[in-house]
């Protein structure tokens, strides 16, 4: 019977407690950034660098620089374990805390599919850099939406044109079996459109082959692979479906170097269950691999030597741990490209939104940062808020990811028009019109 | 001393049948509703509403299907999450393709292309019983997300694979889509689920949730004595199913605002039936408890350390969270195998006595 | 009309027997992937045939098990040992979950036992994280995964393994239950927890070993999944790719668990490979409960599972 009485004063401390929610303080001279990330649950292995490599870089600029131009900058994290109702849940407690969140990055495609039609009404920037809704990418239709440096679209082209590069020339691909191995869901899905289209203008054989969530047994996938015997195979995979498919691929000894795994699909928590079989296995990135950076020199000193970092030392230099450091670099250039107009101030959203629009990154500032080299120069305009930017092909080796290729650039010829279609087609669901951008600065 | 019954009368039938007799409850019940309705959206915050108060109360018209189907009718059901992607996608499909319906018809719509599509995969329980129907009904789960994904038309034809909720007014205040505001789309769920509860209730006090439960509790007599298994397990999992399909609708509509099908996979299945089961099964009120307990902890357990003053990194937050989740449901069977609805139960009967111990 | 009943019967089968040997490595894939779901789905007969629980933590105590194991050959210790530590490591959870989740639940319905389960899952997934961390990690006992050649067909040699062990361990299940006196004992338990106890069967023991047993079990199923995947959060999902399987041979039944899971893998990798294409593919999953699900029909208790007789 006590146990029955703990209950009920526990059940009545909840109700108690409950309407006390943390509210929100706000300080001067500070920028509030929130950071969504999943460090548990499925996905785990590739939330935990990401978050990482954003944490790190942000605390790196408060620490040396004392934040953007004598801006601070609050970092929270927030766990939405790459469920949907959870990223909702972060987006609803964070947006209004500490003055004002100043921009989303979701690192979900969900995630992101929620908070595009909520960004336009709270007036906040949602970044998703190199994921999420494709079609966003005109900003004219979604002005508060970024998704540079590139998005799925173009990444399938680029995949395609580096494919030709191998075969001699994109002539050679006629006739050529392409399989492309996708996740069973919207993200998945993306490239398809694409890579049909450039099935029909170049001539190789494309294959579909879809894996079903988690993707934990995929031999009836690979035995259809085998049967079809492709030249490349091109993956748009996620989560324990991208260990699987490189152990299978390994397995079935199909040559690693003709696969190639889209950005998500390439990073060493993919990799490292193979063993050495996934030698050779190519990636596509958006960003160099590895911490030889000034960057990173710098986060060991100010983050690391002094105990702020969250994650371990060994882990810097990771494929998706840069790529949380590009998300957070995109992001503090564009609040400094924002304050550069506005003042070294805390900004506000629509000015925040000023400097996502026209951010504009050159190798020179890249050289400036101390990454040079590290990603390619983008520039956003008012259409434009993909930026149609290159990719990079990575190899593994067995140890670490090399850099195989030079910037491979998308085929903006195809995707671009596909991509306006989209634009207006989402557009005119949520009841958006179209920006005049000639009417604009 | 409060609460006792002692000098209410009653003169009718009618009175004598009511679902609140105690004059007592009454004026609680009443009490509620209008802080429900009047206090709540001037009083709570957006992120209590959106984040809190709205899921709540879809996912508790979608506990109240399923403990329809699985509290009355004793039918196992894993197949919510598949039920209300149903929903949720015809709803789409009517109100894309006919923009002129109101929303509430389209809810309604859709719930009944759910109760067609429910009725349909109920057709197994008559041959199979148990834990092996509830495993059958993950196939009707897997199909159904399934299928959402492959047919491009149920999308129409959208490159991201996704349905958006269009913006739709009902007497000239938004309701859906972006515009809509949180207080707005609070009542229109509060409303629907108000009135779903009303039609529940009288459902499992007539005949047929009585036919409902003498199914679940002896099947074979109940054929015997005239109770038609093949109507009562049909028409259990139709009704349910449109109340799934009803809460599917919504939670696109007035909650997410968009999804893909992964908001509808198997995890959705298992927190409903969680819902149910926490919340007491064969009790309405059970529902409504359930949800309320699987949405609220972990928002509780996730604020927590915040209103602690402690800082704790948020993956240690989550791990503990998750596990002290856990050790509350065992906590709550052991304590009350019967559901929080019976402790409810329990506490009221003590407040009839108090002060007295019996 | 015609191409489409072409397409959806004549075709596929004309498929099938132009390529034999193809088939005949589309048949042995399917075979050794039943095999792998069959390892899990004997925990979930264990513990339903024994103490009537049907244990949806199943899944996450795979994950749990081989978490442990890798996480301590992580630290250094070799195999043998490690396997033993994880054994002992399963065993203590069985004692916790006996006294803390079990004892008090005794002799109520179904339902609540199996919600009891549903809240060890979500205990179990955030302590296995908390103690282990969240990354991928390899597991490496020593099986290569590469193929060889026989007659032309493509031959797996880590789902070989799988497979071989797979049949062991139901041999000794078999034995077990049939033979010894404690089987006797826990099949008397699955039947009705107080007349066991009101002859005398010492209830608590019995739970501890079954649920040892099934963490045995757990740890085989962990290894041989782990090692195709590496060992991180997903592993616990594949308890779902089971649950057909059990539902195929029957609740109750180790042999069923074993036809059940041969025939889940090969239908399941037969309509993907065939039929699949037809439809867009990625049909696998739901095709596997369709399939079980029109056994049940023709036998509502699973192909090898109890006759439940009912009485007014």
């Amino acid at each position: 019977m006590t146990l029955r009485r703990v209950m009920f004063v526990l059940l009545a401390l909840s109700i108690v407690a409950l309407p006390m929610g943390g509210r929100a303080w706000a300080q001067a001279k500070e920028m509030f950034v929130p950071s969504l990330v999943y460090r548990t649950g499925p996905y785990a292995p590739s939330g935990v660098p990401f978050a990482n490599g954003m944490w790190d870089y942000l605390t790196m600029l408060n620490e040396r620089d004392g934040g953007i131009n004598g801006v601070k900058l609050v970092v929270e994290e927030c766990e939405t374990q790459y469920d949907t109702k959870q990223g909702v849940e972060c987006y609803e407690r964070l947006k209004g805390k500490n003055g004002g969140a100043m921009a989303f990055n979701p690192l979900s495609t969900g995630i992101t599919y929620q908070l595009i039609p909520k960004a336009a009404v709270d007036k906040v920037v949602v970044h998703s850099m190199g994921y999420g809704m494709t079609a966003a990418s005109d900003g004219r239709w979604f002005p508060w939406v970024f998704t540079f440096p590139t998005t799925y679209w173009s990444q399938a082209s680029s995949v395609i044109r580096y494919i030709g590069q191998q075969e001699g020339g994109l002539e050679k691909l006629k006739g050529k079996k392409i399989v492309h191995i996708y996740h069973n869901s919207p993200y998945g899905k993306e490239a398809n459109p694409t890579l049909e289209e450039l099935a029909r203008k170049y001539g190789f054989e494309l294959t579909l082959l879809a894996v079903d969530h988690p993707g934990q047994e995929q031999k009836a996938t690979w035995l259809q692979v085998r049967r079809i015997n492709p030249a490349w195979i091109y993956m748009s995979g996620w989560g324990v479906m991208n260990q699987v498919a490189v152990k299978e691929a390994a397995s079935v000894n199909f040559p690693m170097d003709h696969f190639i795994g889209n950005w998500w699909s390439a990073s060493e928590a993919d990799v490292i269950p193979a063993g050495d079989g996934a030698k050779g296995y190519k990636g596509a990135t958006l960003h160099a691999p590895g911490a030889s950076f000034k960057v990173h020199a710098d986060i060991v000193k100010y983050v690391y030597d002094k105990g702020k970092n969250i994650g371990p030392k060994d882990k810097i230099g990771e494929a998706l741990y840069n790529r949380g450091v590009t998300n957070a670099m995109y992001m503090t250039e564009a609040f400094r490209t924002a304050m550069a107009k506005y003042g070294n101030k805390p900004l506000t959203t629509e000015q925040v939104r000023w400097g996502y629009e026209h951010f504009n990154l050159t190798d020179a500032r890249l050289d400036q940062i101390g990454l040079k080299g590290f990603t390619h120069p983008v520039k956003v305009t008012c259409e434009d808020h993909e930026g149609n930017g290159p990719v990079l092909i990575q190899q593994w080796d067995g140890k670490k990811w090399n850099v195989v290729s030079e910037w491979v650039q998308p085929m903006r010829e195809v995707v671009r028009p596909k991509l306006e279609t989209a634009a207006v087609e989402e557009g005119k669901k949520l009841g958006y019109t179209m920006r005049d951008c000639s009417k604009e600065n | 001393m409060i609460y006792r019954e002692a000098g209410q009368f009653k003169s009718t039938y009618a009175a004598d049948q009511a679902v609140f007799p105690i004059r007592q409850d009454r004026i609680i019940g009443g009490l509620a509703l209008v802080a429900a309705v009047v206090a709540l959206p001037l009083v709570a915050d957006e992120y209590w509403l959106q984040a809190v108060l709205i899921p709540f109360l879809i996912y508790s018209l979608a506990a109240l299907g399923l403990n329809l189907l699985t509290g009355y009718a004793g039918q196992v059901s894993l197949g919510t999450g598949g039920f209300m992607a149903v929903g949720a996608y015809s709803a789409f499909k009517l109100s894309s393709a006919f923009p002129w319906l109101s929303i509430i018809i389209v809810f309604l719509l859709a719930g009944l292309v759910t109760a067609l599509v429910g009725l349909a995969f109920g057709i197994p329980s008559l041959r199979i019983k148990g834990f092996y129907l509830a495993v059958a009904t993950l196939a009707a789960q897997f199909f159904l997300v399934w299928l959402f994904n492959k047919v491009a038309w149920f999308t129409d034809y959208a490159s991201s694979g996704t349905i958006t909720a269009p913006p739709r007014t009902v007497l000239g205040v938004m309701v859906t889509g972006p515009e809509a505001t949180a207080p707005v789309r609070y009542l229109a769920a509060l409303a629907m689920v108000a009135l779903f509860a009303v039609i529940a209730k009288n459902l499992v006090r007539g005949r047929v949730g009585r036919s409902w439960m003498a199914i679940r509790d002896r099947d074979i007599a109940a054929e015997i004595i005239g109770v038609r298994p093949l109507r009562t397990k049909l028409l259990a999992f139709s009704i349910s199913s449109f109340f799934c399909g009803v809460a599917g609708a919504e939670y696109v509509f007035l909650y997410l605002g968009s999804a893909e099908t992964l908001a509808f996979d198997i995890n959705v299945s298992f927190l409903v039936l969680f819902m149910v089961i926490i919340g007491g099964l064969g009790s309405i009120l059970g529902s409504f408890l359930g949800a309320a307990f699987i949405v609220m902890v972990p928002i509780f357990l996730t604020n927590m350390p915040h209103l602690l003053g402690v800082a704790m990194p948020v993956a240690l937050q989550k791990q503990i969270e998750l596990m002290v989740f856990g050790g509350l449901i065992v906590l709550f069977l052991i304590v009350e195998p019967n559901g929080l609805a019976r402790l409810w139960q329990i506490g009221k009967e003590k407040l009839r006595l108090w002060p007295f111990p019996y | 009309m015609l191409d489409l009943l072409y397409a959806v019967v004549v075709g596929p089968v004309k498929d099938m027997v132009g390529a034999p040997t193809f088939l005949a490595e589309v048949v042995i894939g399917g075979l050794a992937a039943g095999l792998m779901y069959s390892l899990v789905a004997l925990g979930f007969v264990l513990i339903y045939k024994a103490s009537g629980v049907f244990n949806f933590a199943q899944g996450v105590m795979v994950l749990f098990a081989a978490l442990t194991l890798v996480g301590l050959m992580e630290r250094g210790v070799p195999l043998v040992p490690a396997l033993a530590l994880t054994m002992l490591v399963m065993v203590a959870l069985a004692f916790a979950i006996e006294r803390v989740v079990l004892r008090p639940l005794v002799n109520q319905e179904q339902i609540i036992l199996f919600m009891a389960t549903i809240g060890l899952n979500f205990f179990l997934e955030g302590f296995g994280e908390l103690a282990w961390g969240s990354n991928v990690k390899k597991l490496d006992v020593g099986i290569p995964d590469s193929s060889f050649m026989v007659w032309g067909i493509q031959i797996n040699r880590l789902e070989m393994t799988a497979a071989l062990t797979a049949a062991v361990l139901v041999a000794v299940m078999a034995v077990f239950f049939q033979r010894t006196r404690i089987g006797r004992a826990l099949r008397a338990v699955a039947d009705d927890h107080e007349a066991a106890l009101s002859i005398g069967i010492p209830l608590n023991t019995i739970w501890i070993v079954v649920w040892s047993v099934a963490g045995l079990v757990a740890i085989v199923a962990g290894i041989m999944w782990g090692a195709k995947s590496g060992v991180q959060f997903s592993l616990s999902l594949i308890a779902l790719k089971a649950l057909p399987v059990l539902i195929l041979g029957g609740f109750t039944s180790v042999p069923g668990a074993i036809v059940g899971g041969l025939i889940i893998g090969v239908g399941e990798k037969i309509a993907e490979v065939y039929w699949g294409p037809l439809v867009g593919g990625a049909i696998e999953n739901w095709f596997a409960y369709v399939l079980a699900l029109a056994f049940l029909l023709v036998r509502p208790q699973g192909l090898f599972g109890e006759k439940i007789i009912e009485r007014v």
